[in-house]
């Protein structure tokens, strides 16, 4: 099609639509990547048909007003107790699709216990994990998450490994846990990155459909403010220097053969105790 | 009378209730029950549609009661990661719908208290019980009743209150359960029952009626929003009118729970002159203090709250009337005799007589500071 040729009102076709389950416009600040999230979240429920059986866990973090973006059946938790609660909407609600929806500070400082033994237990719901590396809500202090080196307003200095300690990439950890069907960990610094996103959330629902086990999508995320950039150096920033430490990926896709070749509990593992 | 295949080490007196009914039949008169098992059984018995739990001593053996009997019934049995693990759980199963109990001791019902303040602001039931030990800190495994005012007054953050339960034998404590399952749902509101290291170990003959209790679909469950707006569980409200209002609203349904579900028991009380006041175990040992009193010809009687909220005040301050001293008898350094003093203010001398770390009051003991208060009251009287 040239410029010269208009499109008519009957070959007008719809480039976006407004997916129905994004019921309000968000409140989140300008570049934030819980957003792009949301759309994403709220497209693949659509595509897939589950609106109206999907229970929504939320969090306590920026996206604690998840719900109402969402038009979804929705219960709060404490901070840090997604992983806990859904395990009793779930394991009451087998027929129910279940979600989590958490931050960095909530999934991986708080409640590191609530998600390892959901994990260990292989739960059948969906977590969705978003990681902006600090914590938002409460004005930008470090993450368990936080890149080494990182200013924030409780690492002023950056952050010292050796006094607080190394990022900690969860994901790869609970890739591990043999009840963890599905995990991966996919971006949102340009629109290639989000549309990846979106074929890994969609996964990690289809996964629960099954019902096969736990499924985990930890989304790297922006935090424009808590970081002291611009929406777009934020979205560099995410793309040259979180990518790089957190590398996007699938760890884990079981039912299609995808799992890291790591000992599992009972079976010894020559490479191990090879050389000793 | 059927009994259900035994777990490995059970012993062969228990009894369960058949598969699929909650119910013996035909029911022996009694049968030996430890109180740990009899309430598990109790809250199978009352259609609990799902257990959350964490190993403490000493209510494990309420734990594992659920560990075998919950699957039998197709029902939700979870050993969770922590304390904090499983009342959250709990939150998210009473979310959708679930009929939910948890249980603990001491310590671990500290690290409850934050989603119990959660599951009042949400209005979610749940009955928590709490056998409890004594403390504070790991303290030790014996009976105590230093979680009195934990339970009472607040047990979590924010402006909040849950009923109360003290069963003072593990007859009383089958009965309860059930009750709590119905203050739990009528109000929509966590309920605490109140129970410690000796009704739960202790083992009493009890009538294995436990009762079965209707279920109905409240319109605030989560099941997903299909051909309605979206139903959304929470606490917060950022706005401080709104919150207010909330809060509000929650006071006005404890206003209704002061009101209507006041429970006490009184023994002995007509002629007393010297009233005591105790619950759960120290009112075995006052009932036993009682009758020793009255063998010297001490006009003793005995006031038993069985809701420590709402506090039975006016209850008390009736049986009170024409006494001479009140003495309150309880398992800790003196935390119920807060609420007699409010309760009588001022109207007659209270006194108190506790034992503390696993230590439980002996009768003789009792009787003692029955004479002691009994001799101030004559001088403070004079
Ligand atoms: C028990 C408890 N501790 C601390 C807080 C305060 N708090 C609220 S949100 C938050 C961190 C959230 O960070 P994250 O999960 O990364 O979410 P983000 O805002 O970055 O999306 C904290 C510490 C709380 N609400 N509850
Ligand atoms: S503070 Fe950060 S995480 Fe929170 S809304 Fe703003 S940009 Fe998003
Ligand atoms: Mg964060």
């Amino acid at each position: 099609m040239t410029a010269a040729e208009p499109i008519t009102e009957q070959e007008g076709r719809t480039i976006y639509r407004r997916p129905l389950l994004l019921s309000n416009p968000t409140t989140y600040c300008p570049g934030c990547g819980h957003g792009i999230v949301h759309r994403l979240l709220a497209e693949v429920l659509e595509e897939l048909d589950l609106g109206a059986k999907t229970i929504l866990v939320g969090s306590v973090g920026c996206s604690v007003f998840a719900y109402d973006f969402l038009a979804l059946d929705s219960v709060e938790s404490p901070h840090g107790r997604a992983a806990a609660v859904a395990t009793g909407v779930k394991r009451y609600r087998p027929d129910k699709v279940v979600l989590t929806y958490q931050g960095d500070g909530d999934l991986a400082a708080i409640g590191t216990a609530e998600i390892v033994h959901a994990a260990a237990r292989g739960e059948r719901f969906t977590v969705i994990f978003v990681n902006n590396g600090i914590y938002g809500m409460t004005g930008g202090q470090m993450a368990p998450t936080t890149l080494a080196g990182q200013k924030t307003t409780s690492s002023p200095r950056g952050r010292d490994v050796q006094s607080q300690g190394y990022p900690l990439p969860v994901t790869e950890m609970l890739s591990l846990l043999p009840g963890v069907q599905y995990a991966a960990r996919a971006s949102v610094c340009d629109p290639g990155h989000v549309g990846k996103a979106k074929q890994a959330i969609k996964r990690a629902f289809e996964i629960q459909l099954e019902g096969k086990g736990f499924s985990i999508v930890e989304v790297l995320s922006t935090c424009p403010v808590g970081w002291g950039l611009t929406p777009s150096e934020s979205m560099e920033r995410l793309r040259d220097t979180v990518m790089t430490a957190y590398p996007v990926g699938t760890f884990v896709d079981r039912p299609r053969g995808i799992a890291p070749k790591l000992p599992q509990p009972g079976s010894p593992n020559r490479s191990i105790t090879e050389g000793f | 009378m059927t009994v259900v295949d035994q777990p490995a080490g059970a012993r062969p007196h228990l009894l369960a209730s058949p598969s699929g009914t909650g119910e013996v039949d035909p029911p022996p008169d009694r049968v030996l029950m430890k109180g740990n098992e009899a309430i598990a059984e109790a809250a199978v018995a009352a259609g609990c549609d799902a257990y959350f739990g964490y190993p403490i001593t000493p209510q494990a053996e309420l734990l594992e009661w659920m560990a075998r009997r919950m699957p039998e019934e197709g029902r939700v049995f979870v050993q969770a990661e922590s304390e904090l693990a499983a009342i959250n759980m709990a939150l998210g199963a009473s979310a959708a719908g679930a009929r939910v109990l948890v249980s603990s001791s001491s310590p671990g019902i500290s690290l409850m208290a934050e989603a119990m303040s959660y599951m009042a602001g949400s209005r979610l039931p749940v009955v928590l019980v709490n056998v409890m030990r004594g403390g504070p800190g790991l303290g030790s495994i014996g009976a105590a009743q230093g979680d009195y005012l934990q339970a009472t007054k607040g047990h979590g953050h924010g402006d909040y209150k849950v009923p109360v339960l003290a069963p003072s034998s593990i007859s009383e404590a089958i009965d309860l359960v059930r009750d709590s399952f119905i203050l739990a749902e009528r109000y929509r509101t966590p309920v605490i029952l109140l129970a410690d290291g000796i009704l739960g170990q202790a083992m009493e003959p009890v009538a294995p009626t436990f009762q079965r209790l209707e279920k109905s679909t409240p319109d605030w469950i989560l099941e997903g929003a299909a051909g309605r707006p979206p139903r959304v569980l929470k606490s917060l409200h950022l706005q401080p009118e709104a919150l207010e209002e909330h809060d509000l609203a929650l006071q006005a349904v404890y206003e209704r729970i002061a009101a209507n579900e006041q429970r006490w028991a009184g023994e002995q009380l007509d002629d007393a002159e010297i009233v005591l006041v105790a619950y759960g175990t120290a009112a075995r040992v006052a009932r036993t203090a009682v009758e020793r009193a009255r063998a010297e010809g001490m006009p003793a009687g005995l006031f038993r709250p069985i809701t420590l909220w709402p506090y039975p005040a006016q209850a008390l301050r009736d049986a009170a009337r024409g006494a001479r001293a009140v003495l309150a008898v309880e398992m800790s350094a003196g935390q119920m005799v807060e609420d007699v003093r409010l309760a009588l203010e001022g109207a007659v001398p209270v006194y108190h007589h506790g034992r503390m770390g696993g230590m439980v009051p002996s009768p003789d003991g009792v009787v003692d500071a029955m004479r002691q208060a009994w001799a101030m009251s004559q001088e403070s009287g004079r």
